[in-house]
């Protein structure tokens, strides 16, 4: 077993098999895990909000969809990944209360999960596999060895994607 | 009043907000002493500029699981309000003002209405005062619950303060009766709702 490497929220990192590498209590935020299967070498985003370009306070790079993502598969290509073997796994974008005040953020787990796919698609990467949406709150674990992503939530068994 | 950032906010601004979070934090204690029919003490607020990522970490960790009641605020300023306890302290909590000893892991449906309950009093409280302070018109929502991990529940403030920069306010409270009990206020007014205030209290 390697190490764990811890990813907060509004950050990102990259991490080379035997290592993995986890972020804790996802809500509304997505998690995005890629990985290159030859070399793997893989990395996780934990992104808040769908779009830098509507936000002019903008220089926090992990905290958007689209230039956290852009960074991340720069990241993992500068660790040695292979750009065009890349492929992701997502999860997270929970809606956690009902009512959200804002009406810009209302549906914001649903916008940062469709932002995610957007850029995913933009950079043709393909999405092997998704746990998004419903309105409770998860803890993720990417294992760039196997490409296994373990989802762990309150009350439930821990499973895999 | 020009644009305020969290970022940019002078230490005047900022010890004003801190000042509105005692009051309003010793005003919540005191509907929640009423509230229990009994004796409550308060700590000193902490208020506190954090970084994202500290957030999780303060409350014993992402993973620990809290109950976060979460309102909506209308009228001169707009935002919301969020109050956060940890799970075993709200259990103590309910138990207390429903008067029996709590049954199971998890709430019951009555013990989840009676916990919005006591959100819904303790944010009134806070905002009774800030209302009173600032002589601003604030009216709150329909407060929402939600119990789950600190972090999950901590992204929906976070996404908000997230809008206008990196920083999040955060009041934290100790209340005491037999046990300690940890409370967390976030409140989140929008940009121009924070230059209202601070105007309003000829703060310009």
């Amino acid at each position: 077993m390697g190490n764990v490497i811890k990813v907060g929220m509004a950050d990102l990192n990259v991490c080379v098999s035997p290592d993995s590498i986890t972020t804790l209590g996802l809500g509304s935020c997505v998690g995005i895990a890629l990985r290159d299967p030859v070399t793997k070498i893989g990395g996780l985003a934990h992104i808040m909000l769908p779009d830098s370009t509507s936000i002019r306070n903008n220089a926090n790079i992990p905290k958007f969809a689209d230039t956290g993502i852009e960074e991340l598969v720069k990241r993992v290509v500068a660790k040695g990944a292979n750009r065009g073997r890349l492929v992701a796994k997502i999860a997270g974008g929970a809606q956690m209360f009902a009512f959200q005040s804002k009406n810009e953020m209302v549906r914001v787990g649903e916008r940062n999960v469709e932002a995610t796919k957007k850029k995913l698609a933009q950079l043709k990467i393909p999405i092997l596999a998704e746990d998004t949406g419903k309105n409770y709150g998860r803890t993720v674990i990417f294992y760039p060895e196997t490409g296994d992503f373990v989802i762990r939530a309150v009350g439930k068994q821990e499973y895999m994607i | 009043m020009g644009e305020i950032t969290l970022e940019r906010m002078s230490d005047e601004y900022f010890d004003v907000l801190k000042e509105l979070g005692n009051i309003g934090a010793g005003n919540a204690t005191t509907a929640l002493a009423q509230m229990m029919q009994c004796k409550v003490d308060m700590s000193v607020p902490q208020v506190k500029l954090l970084e994202f990522k500290e957030l999780g970490e303060l409350m014993g960790g992402e993973e620990m699981i809290m109950a976060g009641i979460y309102l909506g605020i209308e009228g001169d300023i707009t935002g919301s309000i969020m109050f956060l306890l940890e799970k075993t302290a709200a259990r103590h909590l309910v138990s207390k003002l429903m008067g029996m000893a709590p049954e199971g892991e998890d709430f019951s449906e009555m013990e989840l209405s009676a916990l919005k309950e006591v959100g819904n009093i303790i944010t009134g409280a806070y905002l009774n005062s800030l209302s009173g302070l600032t002589n601003l018109v604030i009216y709150p929502s329909v407060p929402d619950l939600c119990v789950d991990m600190a972090g999950a529940i901590l992204s929906v403030p976070a996404i908000e303060f997230g809008a206008l920069g990196d920083k999040i306010l955060l009041i934290q409270t100790q209340f005491f009766d037999e046990m300690v009990l940890d409370g967390y206020f976030i409140l989140i007014p929008d940009l121009a709702s924070y230059g209202r205030i601070l105007s309003a209290l000829g703060l310009d």
